[in-house]
């Protein structure tokens, strides 16, 4: 690697400087990179350090390394991962559409021959396809890269600036003016009073540099270290350990093993507890209320006990369980135990028992001759009954339909119970059958002397609660701090540096900026009020 | 010329160092990124995979001689065990009912063991099921879906052919025809049986 020493300092640059480091001359063959060439003012991004990926090739490392420093191919892959992004709203994600259908059959159906398409290219998935994947982590890579790639030149450039500059460097710069015969004692008044702002003065052979904020120049790179955490928080959530996210569905009274703590902890539902405003109690909603046809709910509760199963090795078997936890689960308050806490996320009503009763079937006024109640999470299969009945439960159908004729079972969830069931009237040994549901009482051969009618039911809730680890989300909010950091930091100030230049019987003043140019030709003008010092001109705005 | 000669190890040295330092960033970054592709493509890692030995469970088994007691999967060790994962309520399950009862005594003979894994809620069920098709292989009651879940069932039904050696020779989303469950039944016949 060569390098090259300026002609004015004999400081000795890095391959590819456009800008002395030391001095700020700019060196004659590089001023193509920044485009110098054919303007008056000097372009000052990095103050003119050698962006190393600009300037050199040579190993596969270096190449690959080279390729991610550089911005164009960092602003190509953020407009890609935009366009994909885009996408993947033209139709909604699978995790959006109804759980109990085919996605394919959905899509084409909703969507026609565009949705299929859209199914069968997996569109229906996009935001966590592996291209898309890999988009985001390359635009990682990319941040990674080129902000190292940026921020050590820079920091070497602005740590070795010394406070005398050559010529070229300041009549070059945005804001300049050259004061013939300036009186002493109005240097030492300008000096003074850039000193009372807060800038720091540094002086080398009667030149000074007057700078403050030039911690705000790092602001971009703050911003990028917490995007990196952010996306190594994100990556993380594919580590089991670090994140769970499952559900799951407990009736009352009933004990499960909570999904994604491999049966160390169970879950027993006591209660669910389903509440509605009322007008009276609720006075001051009482006007709201009356808008509404449908009552509004102001609670659901899950109160639960959480156990710990000692014998968690051998799956299936029975579990030996330990009270550790009693809690009651309330939307946005869940109930934790080991890092895991349990949401109120959904519930709904089923069945839990219906009861029937016997009458004659020529009876007009339905005397009940017997009743039994058939307990839907357990279905006994005899009833001994008053008055000599018996009844045996042939079929039982949780959530009844017909297909082709022959009574069927949807699902396995008492959502629309039936029942065959073969009745021995006191005096007979032959059964009569019957078929029993809601709203359906069928009698199998029309000749039944004894039929059976449904007396009631109870109904009993299944609470939905999700079961959430998340370890990533004090790494998510650390990359989010430090990426407002980053953004107030490189925002809420900015860089200002004055140069002051004594040439022969002349003062020159040059100053540059990172952002704001009225504010700094501003304040140097109030700093410059009542001296004969000549206020710098913005030479952009001449042109 | 010692001067310059030291000037240039240091430039060499440097340069090492650069390249290095680029080395290890960008393996560390591509290594996390062919992370994340993986894990997401593998899905949940728990899933028993062809290959994979099967784990062992405890059930209870509903019918037949050991009716109303919890069986384990080992009890069936030295066996080739069809695990059939089914339920009632699920028509393609029923379908392939009669195939597995079919050849069920030739193979049973042959050291051929049927293990069908129900998830539904309530026995009464199953036992009108059993009695509808005349199974006798032993049929498991997994009401908590807890052995479902450590098979990583999806869908219903999902078959895994075992061999007597316990490992996972083939995994079998959907219904089975007659004659590709008997393709599978002989994967997995033990050889002196």
């Amino acid at each position: 690697m060569k390098r090259i020493v300026c002609e004015a300092c004999g400081h000795s640059n890095a391959e590819g400087t456009v800008l002395c480091q030391s001095c700020g001359k700019p060196i004659e063959k590089n001023q193509h990179i920044d485009g110098n060439e054919k303007t008056k003012l000097l372009n000052m991004r990095y103050d003119g350090s050698a962006r190393r990926s600009q300037t050199y090739n040579k190993s596969f490392v270096d190449k690959i390394w080279n390729f991610f420093s550089s911005v164009k191919v960092g602003v190509w892959l953020i407009v890609l991962t935009l366009l994909a992004s885009a996408l993947g709203t033209i139709f909604p994600q699978e995790m959006y559409i109804p759980q109990d259908v085919q996605p394919l059959d959905h899509y084409r159906e909703q969507y026609g021959i565009a949705g299929q398409i859209y199914y069968q290219l997996g569109l229906h998935n996009l935001y966590s396809s592996w291209w898309y994947m890999i988009l985001i982590a390359l635009i990682g890579i990319s941040i990674v890269v080129a902000s190292i790639d940026r921020v050590v030149p820079l920091y070497k450039a602005l740590k070795m600036q010394k406070p005398k500059r050559h010529e070229t460097f300041l009549k070059r710069q945005r804001l300049f003016s050259q004061t013939n015969q300036p009186s002493l004692n109005d240097k030492e008044k300008f000096l003074e009073r850039l000193k009372s702002k807060r800038y720091k003065l540094t002086e080398e052979d009667g030149h000074i540099l007057a700078e403050k904020g030039r911690f705000t120049r790092w602001g971009p790179y703050v911003n990028h270290l917490g995007l990196i955490i952010f996306l190594i928080g994100a990556l993380l959530r594919f580590v089991p350990f670090m994140y769970i996210d499952e559900f799951v569905w407990v009736r009352e009274g009933e004990t499960l093993p909570i999904k994604g703590t491999e049966r160390e902890y169970y879950i027993e539902n006591n209660d669910f507890i389903f509440e509605t405003y009322d007008e009276e109690e609720d006075r001051k909603f009482a006007e709201a209320l009356q808008n509404q046809s449908a009552p509004v709910a102001s609670n659901y509760q899950t109160d639960a006990v959480i156990y710990r199963n000692h014998e968690a090795e051998l799956v299936g078997a029975e579990p030996d369980l330990e009270k550790v936890k009693e809690g009651s689960i309330r939307v946005n308050h869940p109930l934790k135990i080991d890092g895991f806490s349990l949401y109120q996320s959904s519930y709904q009503s089923e069945f839990s028992t219906m009861s029937f009763y016997i009458h004659e079937t020529d009876d007009k006024d339905e005397q009940e001759l017997a009743n039994f109640t058939v307990d839907l999470s357990n279905p006994v299969n005899h009833y001994e009954l008053d008055n000599g009945f018996e009844v045996e439960l042939v079929r039982y159908m949780p959530d009844y339909y017909l297909d082709d004729g022959e009574p069927k079972s949807k699902t396995d969830y008492p959502n629309n119970p039936a029942f065959v069931f073969a009745v021995y009237p006191p005096d007979a040994s032959e059964p009569e059958y019957s078929f029993a549901g809601i709203g359906r009482n069928i009698d199998a051969t029309g000749e039944n002397d004894y039929k059976i009618a449904l007396n009631g039911f109870d109904v009993q809730y299944v609470t939905g609660l999700a079961v959430k680890r998340d370890y990533t989300l004090p790494i998510l909010m650390i990359g989010g701090l430090i990426f407002m950091i980053g953004v107030v930091q490189g925002l809420y100030w900015q860089h200002r540096r004055i140069w002051i230049h004594p040439k022969g019987n002349e003062l020159w003043v040059a100053a540059h900026t990172n952002k704001n140019w009225y504010g700094l030709k501003r304040e140097i003008d109030t700093l410059m009020e009542d001296t004969s010092l000549i206020r710098v001109v913005d030479q952009q705005e001449q042109k | 010329m010692g001067k310059i000669e030291e000037a240039n190890n240091k430039k060499q040295k440097k340069k090492r160092k650069r390249l290095l330092f680029r080395s290890i960033l960008l393996a560390i970054m591509f290594g996390a990124l062919l992370f994340a592709v993986i894990s997401s493509l593998s899905g949940d890692s728990k899933q028993v995979e062809v290959g994979d030995q099967a784990p062992n469970f405890q059930l209870k088994q509903v019918n037949g001689e050991n009716g109303g007691q919890a069986v384990t999967f080992e009890q069936f060790k030295g066996k080739g065990i069809m695990l059939n994962f089914w339920a009632t309520w699920c028509p393609p399950c029923e379908a392939e009912m009669p195939y597995m009862q079919s050849l069920y005594p030739e193979y049973k003979e042959k050291g051929v063991e049927i293990l069908a894994v129900s998830s539904d809620d309530t026995e009464k069920v199953i036992h009108d099921f059993i009695d509808k098709h005349d199974l006798t292989f032993p049929v498991l009651h997994d009401k908590k879906e807890e052995v479902f879940n450590q098979y990583g069932v999806l869908s219903y039904p999902t078959s895994l052919f075992i061999n007597p050696e316990g490992e996972v020779v083939e995994i079998v989303e959907g219904p089975l025809t007659l004659e590709r469950l008997e393709e599978y039944f002989q994967q997995i016949v033990p050889e002196n049986g």
